[in-house]
Parts: C-alpha cells; structure tokens; sequence
C-alpha cells in the first residue's frame, strides 16, 4: 500500500517543448539568420562593395521576410499545434511573479517562475510583433507604388530602427542560450531535468508534479522514465479541470 | 484562460501600432532626427553610420553586383547628334577644368546623406567640346552595367551643377558610388545621377530612363516631383 507522497518520486526528465515546437524554433531561427545575413549588406553601404549582387541579396532577404510566418501560422493552425497555443498563452499572461522577477532584483529571488520567465516572455512578444511590423514595413518599401511617397520613407525609417533592436535582442537570445546550456539542449531535445525546473522554472515543476500525482490518483499510466508530452498534456488538461478541487499551493 | 495580466498581447499590439504610426510619421521624425543630429555626424565623419535611421548613403545597383572597370580601361563616349563624337579617357576627363559642388545628396526613397563633395567635369564644357548638332534637344545616359540609363533636357544638361563626377568625399569615386566616372545632377533625385557612366548620347527628344520606365518623374526636382516635398539642395 503506497500513498502519494508529496514530493513525487518521479526523476524522469520533463517535456519542454514538443517536435512541432522545436522545428518551429529551427525553421524560423533559420530564416532569421538568413534575412539578418543578408540585411548586413544591404545596410551597411562598405560591405555591400564587397558582396556585391545586391539585387540577389535583396530577393533572398525579401521572400525569406515573406516566409517567415508561415511555419509560425502552419503550427499553430492544427491539432498539432496544442502545446504551442498552450505555450503561447503562457508568453501572454504575467503574474505577480513575472513582473518582481523583472523589475525588482530584491524580489526576483522569491519570484515564482512558471514554465518562462519574464525575459522570456518579452523576448516572445518582441519576436512576434517585429515578425507583423518588419513584414508590414518591409511589404511598403519593396512595393511602394501603391503608397503615398512619405509612407515609404516611415516605414524605410521603422524597418531600419527595428532592424537594430533585433540584432540586439537576437544577440541577447543567443548570449542567453549558450551560457545556459540546459535550456539550449531542451530547444533540441525537448526535455529538462527536475533539478534545472527546480531552479527556473519552480512554478511550473510543481504544476506537472502535480499533474503527475492527479494522473496516478485517476489511474492514468505515466510510466516512469519517459513522461511523453501528451500525457503530461492530458493530466495537465486534468489538473485545469479539477481547479476547484486541488487548491493551488 | 490561464491568469495574469496579458502583457504580451498589450506588447505585441504595442509594437504593431508604433510601427503603423512610425510609417506615417517617419518621414518626418527622420529629417528632425537629421537636423538635430547633422552637427554631431558632421563633426565625427563615420559617427552616422552608426546612429540607425539616420542619413548615409544607400548602395543601390539595378544589376547582379557591381560593374567594375580599371581606370586605366575606362572609356566615356559622347555621340549622337554632335559635331565630333568623343572617346574620353579618364585622364583626358581630369586634364579638363574641375568644377567641385558639395551638395546634400538627397534620395527619392527618402535618405538624405549632407554636404557631400563632388569633384568632376561639367557637363556643359563636353557638350561644348563634342558640338551640339542642330535639332539635338535631349540626352541619353548609359551605364556600362549594360542595364541602366538616364536622360536630361539639354537646357538641364548646361545647368553649372551638372557634372561628369571622377571625385567624391576627396577620393576617387568607388565602385560601390559609381565609379571610376558618374554623373552627377544636384538638383535633382538621386536616380538621375546615373552611376558608372559609359556613354552619352545627344538625341532629338527626351527618352525616359531605368527608373522613369517605372513611374519615376522624369523630371526629378528634388522637393517638385514624385509627390515629395524636401528641401532643395541648390
């Protein structure tokens, strides 16, 4: 006779991010360096000199602008695209939490991190909205006849400001992942161990902990060493639904 | 629905409506931007560059890379209606009077690049050294990229701030600016400043050019033509 301990005795690494969820972090990584590698040359005025094919450079960097949705739209638009919305929705909402870990370094040790953290999450919505803003801008300067002149020089303007703070925040992003090499193996393996949950992401340990023993309590299998995605998933719908039941903690 | 606030949405949204207003004012936060900026790139040379949105020049090419020719291979033909064709060589363009303009460059796109110095030949003195021929009334600009040409009026070709352009910044002109030899027409948009000038040809009327194919004004007054209203720079 065994009862659900507290601290489940489950050492199995946790799903972070799902196939679907991985390719689409590659694909669009791709095609972010192509459309930043080929943005150098067309910026900076002594390179082009030596690159030359400008007129190359500028269809690769504009129909690479173009894809660039669409892995993003293709994921999120099918059945296979759970965990993304899920994960999505996460990037949205911020807790109190999420704004002490960013704006207080006294409370940040406290803070209760979910599955990202605040940085995370900023970094999400800036990838998002510059992907509708550089495609928007980018769409006037390529085919400005429709366009009032002065348009085509906003938005020349905001797709070379914006330009700018990607390359910043992309170099960040980079920064941040090699020296965490937990989380940089995760976007390629999908998974992350309890111990680095522990110290990142304890918010959301617990959720799937909890998930797991709510899963054991309903007789759902979750065999040991291999916690799959959908069924991490599926207790987790559980947990949601049995909200009123299991108190948070 | 998960809770908390939906940061990422106001984020998101935030973002998509700066950039539709930064479209519609852009333009002219951008020369604001510029005249506030302008003592400070001036005074540090390459500083400019670096500042993001602000005016340097663009290299734009309308073929695969740049052409490129040696100076010593290079050749400027003046034909067409004239009284005796010219096959110049850069040397003979550089033994002729130098006329210096320093000029803002301005682009019809909309970056405007200050007081750049231009060194060169005006085009009023090869036209007077080819001859024009009775019932020439225009000009014909060909790029030696194979693709791309201008044209004038020859009342704008005698204008004193046109000129066949050898220098630039007090260099030569490199490649990526058109060089060895381009034209330059300060009044107007930068696209009537044809890079890598190979021949002129006089003609009997005006042949609109690469981009005039394309619904540029022929007559590209800078702050009088393409629906722009900059500030003219001669």
């Amino acid at each position: 006779m065994t009862l659900p301990s507290a601290e489940p005795a489950n050492s199995a690494d946790l799903e972070r991010f799902d196939l679907v969820e991985r390719g689409l972090h590659w694909v669009n990584a791709g095609l972010f360096g192509v459309v930043m590698l080929t943005a150098v040359p067309l910026y900076i005025g002594s390179l082009a000199g030596i690159f030359g094919r400008r007129h190359l450079l500028v269809e690769i960097h504009v129909w690479a602008g173009v894809a660039l949705p669409v892995p993003l739209l293709l994921a999120l638009a099918g059945p296979w695209g759970r965990n993304l919305r899920d994960d999505l929705s996460r990037f949205n909402r911020w807790t109190k939490d999420d704004f002490d870990w960013l704006f207080s370094s006294a409370r940040r040790l406290q803070a209760r991190v979910g599955k990202f953290n605040a940085g995370q999450k900023l970094n999400a919505a800036f990838i998002g909205g510059s992907i509708v803003v550089m495609l928007a801008t980018g769409s006037i300067m390529k085919w400005f006849s429709p366009f009032p002149n002065s348009w085509r020089t906003g938005a020349t303007f905001v797709h070379d400001l914006l330009a700018t703070a990607i390359f910043v925040v992309v170099a960040g992003h980079i920064a941040f992942a090699l020296t965490h090499v937990d989380a940089l193996r995760s976007s390629i393996t999908g998974r992350v161990s309890r111990t680095w949950a522990r110290r990142y992401a304890p918010a959301w340990l617990e959720e799937m902990e909890r998930a797991e023993v709510l899963g054991t309590q309903r007789g759902v299998s979750t065999p040991r060493g291999s916690l799959a995605g959908s069924q991490s998933r599926s207790a987790s719908a559980d947990l949601k639904a049995n909200r009123s039941v299991i108190p948070p903690t | 629905m998960r809770p908390g606030t939906p940061v990422g949405r106001r984020v998101f949204l935030g973002m998509a409506g700066l950039g539709a207003v930064g479209i519609l004012t852009g333009a002219k936060v951008q020369s604001a931007l510029g005249r506030v900026l302008q003592p400070v790139t001036s005074a540090s040379g390459g500083l400019s560059a670096l500042i993001p949105g602000s005016d340097t020049f663009r290299i734009y090419t309308v073929t695969d890379g740049f052409p490129s020719v040696t100076d010593d291979a290079y050749r400027l033909k003046v034909g067409g209606m004239v009284n005796q064709s010219l096959d110049l060589t850069l040397a003979d363009l550089k033994a002729m009077p130098r006329t210096t303009l320093v000029r803002d460059f301005q682009c019809v796109t909309g970056w405007r690049v200050p007081n750049v110095r231009w060194e060169g030949v005006l085009l009023s003195h090869l036209l007077e050294a080819a001859g024009v021929a009775p019932g020439a009334s225009a000009l014909v600009f060909d790029s030696f990229d194979g693709v791309y040409t201008e044209s004038l009026t020859l009342s704008q070709a005698r204008r004193p701030d046109v000129m066949v352009a050898y220098g630039f910044e007090g260099g030569p002109v490199s490649t990526a600016h058109g060089g060895p030899v381009r034209l330059y027409v300060a009044p107007m948009y930068g696209y009537k400043s044809a890079k890598w000038l190979g021949a002129i040809n006089l003609v009997g009327g005006v042949e609109p050019g690469y981009w005039e194919q394309q619904g540029y004004d022929v007559d590209a007054w800078i702050g009088a033509s393409n629906g722009r209203h900059d500030a003219p720079v001669s």
